[in-house]
This record gives C-alpha cells, structure tokens and sequence, in this order.
C-alpha cells in the first residue's frame, strides 16, 4: 500500500449522467418550472425557422409550379396623363421576339356587371369585365374550378368566365346561371381557379375578344399581354417587350414580372421572422438566467450533500463535473421539450396552411447544440462554487 | 505499520483559534479506539484531519502510510475513496434514493461498477442486519436503522479505517446501542474503527480511551479488559 500511486478513479459515462440526475429527481417541479424557459426559446425558435422555412418552400413550389418565366406588359397613360391602348396587334409582334414560346391578351371593357335587372345599376358589384383571347388559361397556367374555359367556338358567343372572387361577388355557384353585362344577359359557362400569378383576374368576368366586339362593343384592343419565353432568356425578352408592344412610345408601357410580386412577399416575411427568432433568442437567454439561478440555489441547498461526497471520495472535478451534468440535463430537457414543442406547433400550422411541412435539421440541431452552451453556461459558476467548498464546513452546515 | 500517525499537529482557524495544540498520535491496524473530551476541545478537528477532510496547520499526518501534507486535493481524494469510511452523527442520506442507492454511493468514487456497487451494497446492509429495509428510502427508517445504512455505508469499501463522529450522538439509547454493538462486532473482523463520543458508558467499553482537552491528548488508555 506504501508508496503505491493514488489516482482518483475515473468515473464511468452512466455514472456521471446518474449522479447529475440526483438533483433533479428529487426536485421535480422547480426542474419543470425552470426548464420552461429553454422550452419557450426553442420551440419560438424551432417554430419560426420551421414555419418560414415551410412557407418559403411552399413559395418555391408554386413558383416552380406557376412558372417564373411570365411577363406582363400593360398599357398604362401616355405624356399628357390619357389611357393609351396597345395596337390591335401586340400580340403577333410579341411572338415574334425570338425566345418568346407564347404570347396572349385580356382587354378592359367599359361594361357595368349585375347580378340580374333587379339591381340597380348604379350598385356596382365590384367585377370588372375583361375580353380574353383563348390561350389565356394555358399561358397563365391557370385552370377552371367548374365548367368549361372559352375555346374557338364559345369566344364568338355571348358567354363567360368567371374569376374566383367575381363568382362569390356575383353569387354565382356554377355554370348555367346567367349574369348581367351592360343590359344584356350572359351564360357563366365556367369559374375559375384563384389566378395565383394574376390575383386581379380573380374579381374579373372574361369574355372571348370576337363576341366582346360585338356584343360589348369592344374596340379590340388589348390592355395586358401575358407572354412567356425560356427562363435563360426572361431578362432579354423584358429589355425589348416594351418596345415590341408599343413602338415609339414605349414609355407608357408597364412591363412586370408577375412571379416578383410573389417573391416580394416572401422577402417581407423575412422581416418577420427575424424579429420572431429575435424574440426566441430573448426567452432563450432568460432561461438561461433561470438555470443558473436554480443551479445557485441548489447549491446552497446541497452543501452537505457535497460534503458528503467528498468524504466518500469524489473530486473536486468530480463535484464540478455533477453541477454541470445537471445543469446540462435541466437545459436540456427544455431543449427537448422546446424543439418538440415547436415541432409540433409548425406541423400544426403548417398542415392548416396546406403547406408542406419542413423542419430543417440544422435548426433543431442548432437549438439542441444552444441548449447545450447554455447548460454549460449556467452550470459552470455553480458548480466552481460547489467544487470550492471545503468539505468540513460543508458538512457542518446544518 | 500504523494505520494513523500524528506528529506535533496543529490546528488554528483564522481569528486565532487554536483547535489542536501539537498532538502525537498513533493508530495501529485492528484497533478500536474512542477520543472523549468537553465539546469544543478539538474532537472533531482531530477526526478530520485523520479522515483527510483538512490539513494541519503543522506538523504531520499520514494516513495508510501517505504524507497527506504531500498529497493533492485529488490524491486526497482518492484516499479516501479507498481507505477510508465516515459515520456522522446526523446520517447524511441522500433523500429519496433507497437503502441499497445509499449504500452502493460508498463505492461510487473508487471506479466501482454499478453492478458489483448494488451486490456488495446488498452485503453491507445484510452485515448491520438491514437486510429486510434493502429498498426503504430514509424517510422510511427510524434514526437507528439511518443510522446503520450509513454504516453500511461507510463499511461498504472495506476501508482500513472507519471514523465515527458521534454516531450515536442523534439516537436514543437502544439504537444508540445497537449501533456500538455493529462497531464492536466490525472491529472484530479487523476493521480499524475511530469513535468520537460524549457517551462515557461508550467510551468505557472500547478497548482504547483517548481524552482530548483545549486541543491536546490529556490522556491515552488501553483497557485490557474492556476488549472482551
Ligand atoms: N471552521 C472553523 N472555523 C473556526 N473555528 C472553528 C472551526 N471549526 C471548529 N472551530 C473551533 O475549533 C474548536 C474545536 O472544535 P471542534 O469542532 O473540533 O470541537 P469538538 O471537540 O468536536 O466539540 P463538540 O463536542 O461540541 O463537537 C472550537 O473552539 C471551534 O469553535
Ligand atoms: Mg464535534
């Protein structure tokens, strides 16, 4: 035994997860309570990633779906502030810019929409009507909800189609029921789906461009062109579109890229998000503060159980090493709890949105690796001040 | 070989408190020895310091033939983990965790398995005769029988030296006396045992009287007789 080298003995893995695990047994709702905490931090945190995260991939998916290669040119005033209209022809001369693939117009009508005669006319029903070419539903990959889209043979009739929100303005549940245009009662032969890259279409009633002229008295020139060319080729296309439509007075032309508006959207609620995981990271430092405050005061609680296990032998690294642990499992049973929390509140969210639900890995991976700082973090002045007790005084105390 | 040896110890506490003024101790293997005194005489001081909890402000002690006055904060450490076991008068049970969980903690700073810890934690209990209170929680135990776990405790790792300071100081008199009796009967396994009492009828039956007063050894007696 003389001489024979005392090393302390290592303490196995279990074992230090057992003894860190002591503390919080035996003081189940102060755990809870200052656990919540981390829980809250994490599951804002987990939550927000998560849901912009699902609602940008949603974004990407319509755009991907919706195309981002359509671009609109619509005639807006001319120098002295009169509407200018495009020539009859726009569309012909669009489609022979190079790239473009196809080209289509809608026309403003100057018709009053009413549900029948029995409205008054001066009672707008806030539709507007707009001629339409027969291509506009494939170019702008929208598609009809019921009944039919015009097509060579109904463009010519009396008939149209309605937007989405025109329909429910109109009170329109289907195809067959009839509307008013000007005087003149015309058959709803379709509604459409909401117009997702041209949300204006939705409060719109079409109606074919040859049966506009005649019926509605439609000079036939269009409003808005729609085209569409590869997406190599999108930016070429815009620098001449203008041009194209109007020549000589390309000014008065509005030329727009629809799927922006959309992309817009999304950059705006990143603002949001930030400030979201701002607030995420606030609740997540306070409890922090909450750790670190339970850990003081079960120190104070336990020092002659730290007594105790200096007398049985443990390190000073070994009482270090026990406040630490626990301080470690109390964060992170909040992280825990907190990325499940959030988890579940962006499934939730998500799925009433009709959105794909996408919880990327790294920010649950980034709220278990902040817990686990923030367990050192609180943990480690506890624990030197637990560590530094000296083992008489800390078993005298009563 | 001894198992304790003092040389010219001394102890003082800031604000010029001097607990032990210069004692010259020895301890052999198997003894079994009581250290009596008016309270504030320097009784648990002493234990300490045997039990490597302190050092001495001079002088030396070596304990299971270590210079504890050369010794880090963890090779203390791990003397103790391996040779030596405490008792203390008020138990120091870790709530909440059952007679065995106590019992087996004896083991936990010595690199113990849990496994072996949990068998050899179930001998200890079944050798102060807890052996039916294996899974009661210490609020489920009377003082004497807290008392025993902690024995168990402390005898759990086999140590060369067992210290008890007041271990019967919190009990009445039948636990009190059961608890002497585990004592006597450990000491009769070899077990070198250190009992720190103000009991003098204990006292009286241990076979070496040590009687400290104003932090020196005023006396050092072995009865013969009392061993028996
Ligand atoms: N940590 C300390 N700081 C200052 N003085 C101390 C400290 N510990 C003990 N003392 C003093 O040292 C002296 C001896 O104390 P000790 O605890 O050894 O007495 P004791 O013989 O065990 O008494 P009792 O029988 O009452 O337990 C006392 O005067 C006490 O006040
Ligand atoms: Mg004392």
């Amino acid at each position: 035994m003389t001489g024979s080298a005392l090393q302390p003995a290592r303490l196995a893995g279990a074992d230090i997860l057992r003894i860190g695990a002591v503390g919080l047994r035996a003081r189940r709702a102060r755990v809870v309570l200052s656990a919540l905490g981390i829980a809250i931090g994490i599951a804002t945190m987990v939550a927000v990633v998560g849901l912009s995260t699902s609602s940008r991939a949603d974004l990407m998916g319509r755009l991907d779906r919706l195309g981002t290669n359509l671009l609109t040119a619509e005639a807006g005033k001319d120098a002295l502030g009169q509407d200018v209209k495009l020539p009859k022809n726009a569309e012909p001369m669009v489609e022979r810019i190079g790239p473009v693939q196809q080209a289509t117009a809608i026309g403003q009508l100057d018709t009053r929409i009413r549900r029948s005669d029995v409205v008054p006319e001066d009672q707008p029903a806030g539709v507007t009507a707009q001629a339409a070419r027969t291509d506009l539903l494939t170019t702008l990959n929208a598609s009809t909800a019921k009944g039919r889209w015009l097509d060579r043979a109904s463009e010519r009739l009396p008939v149209t189609v309605l937007g989405a929100v025109a329909a429910e303005r109109l009170g329109i549940t289907g195809p067959g029921e009839k509307i008013m245009m000007n005087n003149r009662y015309v058959v709803v032969i379709g509604i459409l789906r909401p117009v997702e890259l041209v949300p204006n279409l939705d409060r719109v009633a079409l109606i074919g461009f040859p049966a506009a002229e005649r019926y509605l008295g439609f000079d036939g020139h269009p409003t808005t062109v729609f085209e569409r060319s590869p997406d190599a080729s999108v930016e070429d296309v815009r620098a001449v579109l203008a041009r194209t439509v109007m020549p000589g007075s390309e000014g008065s032309v509005k030329v727009s890229r629809p799927s922006d508006a959309l992309a817009a959207k999304a950059a705006a609620d990143q603002g949001l998000t930030s400030l979201m995981l701002g607030l995420g990271a606030v609740a997540l430092l306070v409890g922090g503060v909450g750790v670190a405050n339970t850990m003081v005061i079960s120190v104070l609680e336990r020092r002659q159980e730290i007594g105790l296990r200096r007398a049985l032998g443990a390190t000073k690294g070994a009482i270090r090493l026990q406040f630490v642990t626990e301080s470690l499992l109390l964060s992170a049973l909040g992280g825990a709890a907190g990325a499940a929390l959030g988890a579940a509140a962006t499934s939730t969210f998500a799925m009433a949105q009709g959105w794909e639900v996408v919880i990327p890995l790294w920010s649950l991976g980034g709220g278990l690796a902040a817990t686990l700082l923030i367990g050192i973090l609180a943990g480690l002045y506890p624990a030197i001040r637990a560590s530094g007790l000296h083992p008489t005084v800390a078993l005298h105390a009563t | 070989m001894t198992v304790i040896e003092l040389r010219a110890v001394t102890k003082s506490y800031p604000g010029g408190v001097h607990a032990l003024r210069g004692v010259d101790l020895s301890i052999d293997p198997g003894e079994l020895l009581a250290v009596v005194g008016p309270s504030g005489s320097g009784k648990s001081t002493l234990l300490n310091l045997i039990g490597t909890l302190d050092r001495p402000t001079s002088g030396t002690v070596r304990v299971a033939g270590h210079d504890v006055g050369a010794l880090s904060d963890s090779q203390l450490s791990a003397l103790r983990a391996r040779h030596i076991g405490f008792v203390f008068q008020h138990f120091h049970l870790s709530p909440g965790r059952d007679a065995v969980d106590n019992v087996a903690d004896g083991l936990l700073y010595a690199g113990v398995p849990l496994k072996e810890r949990r068998v050899r934690a179930r001998l200890a209990l079944e050798q102060v005769r807890l052996g039916h209170r294996l899974s009661h929680r210490p609020h489920e135990l009377s003082g004497g029988e807290k008392q025993r776990v902690a024995i168990a405790r402390a005898l759990v790792g086999e140590p060369d030296l067992l210290l008890a300071d007041e271990p019967t100081g919190a009990l009445d008199t039948a636990s009190g006396r059961i608890v002497m009796e585990l004592l006597h009967e450990l000491h009769a396994t070899g077990t070198t045992i250190c009992v720190i009492t103000h009991d003098q009828e204990i006292a009286a039956a241990l076979p070496r009287h040590i009687r400290v007063r104003d932090g020196a050894v005023v006396s050092d007696r072995r009865s013969v007789e009392a061993a028996s």
